[in-house]
């Protein structure tokens, strides 16, 4: 059993957004990470040294393994930032400034 | 609100911050509870967000019908204004001003409603920008902690994840790291996130455990005062083999392996000193691990206040008063010991605020039953946290290239190159020349594991913010009586 069904999730409709010009699909109320961990993507920053994959970590806000670009604004929390439909998501280079 | 009514910030709305708020608000002071979270909770009592409009959110959840007496009282006291939430609110400081009331020049007429003593100053939504700050004349920290994870090799990987953070994510957003998944390290939390993520429908191919707990049984005549407790853990080990979960006892994680992403875990029986037993190594496939060594507290704010640090937790008193008058701590922040302690020591913490804010001495007999419940639960989860010990000889196996400071991508091998060749004798020093701890989560993630790679003591650090803090909110913090920042003033 998945965890939607085992708590009887009853989202509203899901919406689009997009994570590298990509469409995905996220349910509302779900935070970035979620959204990402649904659609199957585990990592979504390279660190600014070594260049090496990162995502989810401390899932609560501590670690900032978990950064993203949401709307051109990068270093967003995935784990806190709330996804809203249509927002424009970007994998992260290192400190995200260097796009 | 009548300027007389004494009011209570409390920050944290986990078990200890709601209970201390419902203790507080039932006798007639006004609490702001101030949070990070969008709702209320905290980690143990962490809800599917509302718009996922969960039916069954028990499913995931324990001790529910206690939570559902809290939720409702909370919910009359939101209702009736005595208690105002603020969700989403990350507090990045206390300020204490001095006692103005005395400072009060004698040609100035009295002023007709005194500044309140504390200002917490927090920043709104996921994003931390906007300002806001909070008045009250005594504050409560109840900010719970975070999960130790102590570095292995391959342990950056994606894929591997926090045991608390697994299940924060479980709870919170109903989602799940992936399909097939190892659950390991030490301590009382493994036993609900494995649970958890088989029901949720991940495989979980192993729970690894590196104590032993028959270590329990020499223990007996402690334990035994908490029945409940053991019974609890019973449950959990009896849902474990319904579920057919393989609970490998004192082994370990050596290895994470993979490219990009976390593809297999290799695991090995540890002997009594700790040490690897050569040829027990085994590889488990999976793409996930979730991985933790207890918890720590977060005791930030208590810092910047001044309050004691007692090694890594805030020091209290026996009405959970730190050393800082006006100032109370209650739950993890004050020591790990789970959520019914957590509950116990906020109900304590919220009754004496009450009456010192009353100018009243209280009187302890009123919390009897609290306070036999903690005295209890402080021996059982003492007991625990040392049989639930991370082994010995941990540090070893960390090897050179393994990165340490997950921000600032500093290896193992640079931390000891800091000691062995460069001279540093302390965290500090260590931290100034590999840069171990200066990054964005400033060495919560790093800090233990740097001080047993060094062999240096592990003390609280010194972290000047709670929070990470735009550098124009520190420019207008001097003007923090601006009454349109204060939403309950
Ligand atoms: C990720 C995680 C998952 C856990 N899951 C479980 C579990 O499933 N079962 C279990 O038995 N135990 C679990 N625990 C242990 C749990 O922490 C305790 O049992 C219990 O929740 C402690 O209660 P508390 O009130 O002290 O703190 P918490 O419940 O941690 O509550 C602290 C609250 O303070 C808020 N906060 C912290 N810092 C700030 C700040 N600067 N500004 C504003 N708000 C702030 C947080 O958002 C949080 O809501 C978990 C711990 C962690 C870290
Ligand atoms: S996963 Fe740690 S901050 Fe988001």
């Amino acid at each position: 059993m998945n965890p939607m069904e085992l708590a009887e999730a009853d989202p509203g409709p899901a919406f689009t957004v997009t994570l590298d010009g990509r469409d995905l699909s996220a349910l509302p109320g779900q935070t970035v990470a979620a959204a990402l961990w649904s659609a199957g993507v585990r990592s979504w920053r390279t660190t600014r040294g070594e260049g090496r994959p990162r995502g989810v970590f401390c899932g609560i806000g501590v670690c900032f393994d978990c950064l993203v670009t949401v709307n051109d604004r990068p270093n967003q929390r995935a784990c806190l930032v709330t996804v809203r439909p249509g927002d424009v998501i970007d994998t992260q280079d290192g400190t995200g400034h260097e796009r | 609100m009548s300027a007389e009514q004494p009011h209570l910030a409390v920050i944290g709305a986990g078990p200890a911050g709601l209970a201390a708020a419902l203790a507080a608000a039932g006798r007639g002071v006004h609490v702001t509870l101030v949070d990070s979270a969008d709702a209320v909770g905290g980690q143990f009592y962490r809800q599917p967000t509302a718009a996922l409009r969960a039916r069954r959110p028990k499913a995931l959840h324990h001790q529910w019908r206690t939570w559902r007496r809290i939720g409702e009282a909370l919910d009359r006291h939101l209702a009736a204004g005595h208690i105002t939430h603020l969700p989403e609110h990350h507090a990045w400081c206390v300020e204490k001003h001095p006692d103005r009331r005395r400072d009060q020049r004698p040609d100035r007429q009295p002023n007709p409603q005194p500044p309140r003593r504390f200002t917490v100053h927090a920043l709104l939504g996921p994003e931390q920008e906007t300002p806001v700050a909070v008045p009250a004349d005594a504050v409560l920290l109840a900010t719970g902690g975070y999960e130790n994870v102590l570095p292995f090799p391959g342990w950056t990987l994606p894929g591997v994840v926090t045991a608390g953070g697994a299940q924060a994510m479980l709870k919170g957003a109903l989602v799940v790291p992936g399909r097939a998944a190892v659950v390991a390290g030490t301590g009382p939390l493994l036993l609900p996130v494995a649970t958890g993520l088989a029901a949720a429908g991940v495989s979980v191919a192993a729970l690894v455990e590196s104590a032993d707990p028959k270590a329990f049984v020499r223990r007996a005549g402690r334990l035994a005062r908490r029945p409940d407790k053991l019974v609890e853990g019973a449950g959990f080990a009896a849902e474990l083999l319904r579920r057919r979960v393989r609970t490998l006892v004192r082994h370990t994680v050596v290895e994470a392996h993979g490219v990009d992403r976390l593809e297999a875990v290799t695991v090995a029986a540890i002997d009594a000193q700790g040490r690897v037993r050569p040829g027990t190594e085994r590889r488990i496939p999976c793409d996930t691990l979730a991985v933790g060594h207890g918890m720590l507290p977060h005791t930030d704010l208590a810092e910047s206040l001044g309050c004691r640090i007692d090694g890594v937790h805030v020091y209290v008193d026996d009405e959970q008063r730190t050393d800082v008058p006006g100032v109370w701590a209650a739950g993890e922040t004050t020591g790990i010991g789970g959520a019914a302690l957590s509950l116990a020591e906020g109900h304590i913490a919220g009754r004496s605020a009450t009456a010192r804010l009353r100018g009243r001495e209280p009187d302890s007999h009123a919390w009897a039953a609290a306070a036999k419940s903690r005295g209890a639960l402080r021996e059982f989860f003492a007991a625990l946290s040392a049989v639930y010990a991370p082994p010995a000889h941990w540090a070893e196996r960390v090897t050179d290239d393994t990165v340490v400071c997950r921000c600032e991508e500093v290896t193992a091998g640079s931390v000891r190159e800091a000691v062995g060749e460069l001279g540093a004798g302390d965290l500090r020093t260590v931290k100034l020349l590999t840069r171990a701890g200066m990054g964005w989560c400033q060495g919560r993630m790093c800090g233990a594991a740097v001080a047993g790679i060094t062999g240096c003591r592990e003390g609280a650090a010194r972290r000047l913010l709670a929070r990470p803090v735009p550098l124009g909110v520190l420019a207008r913090a001097g003007d923090a009586e601006d009454p349109e920042d204060t939403p309950a003033g």
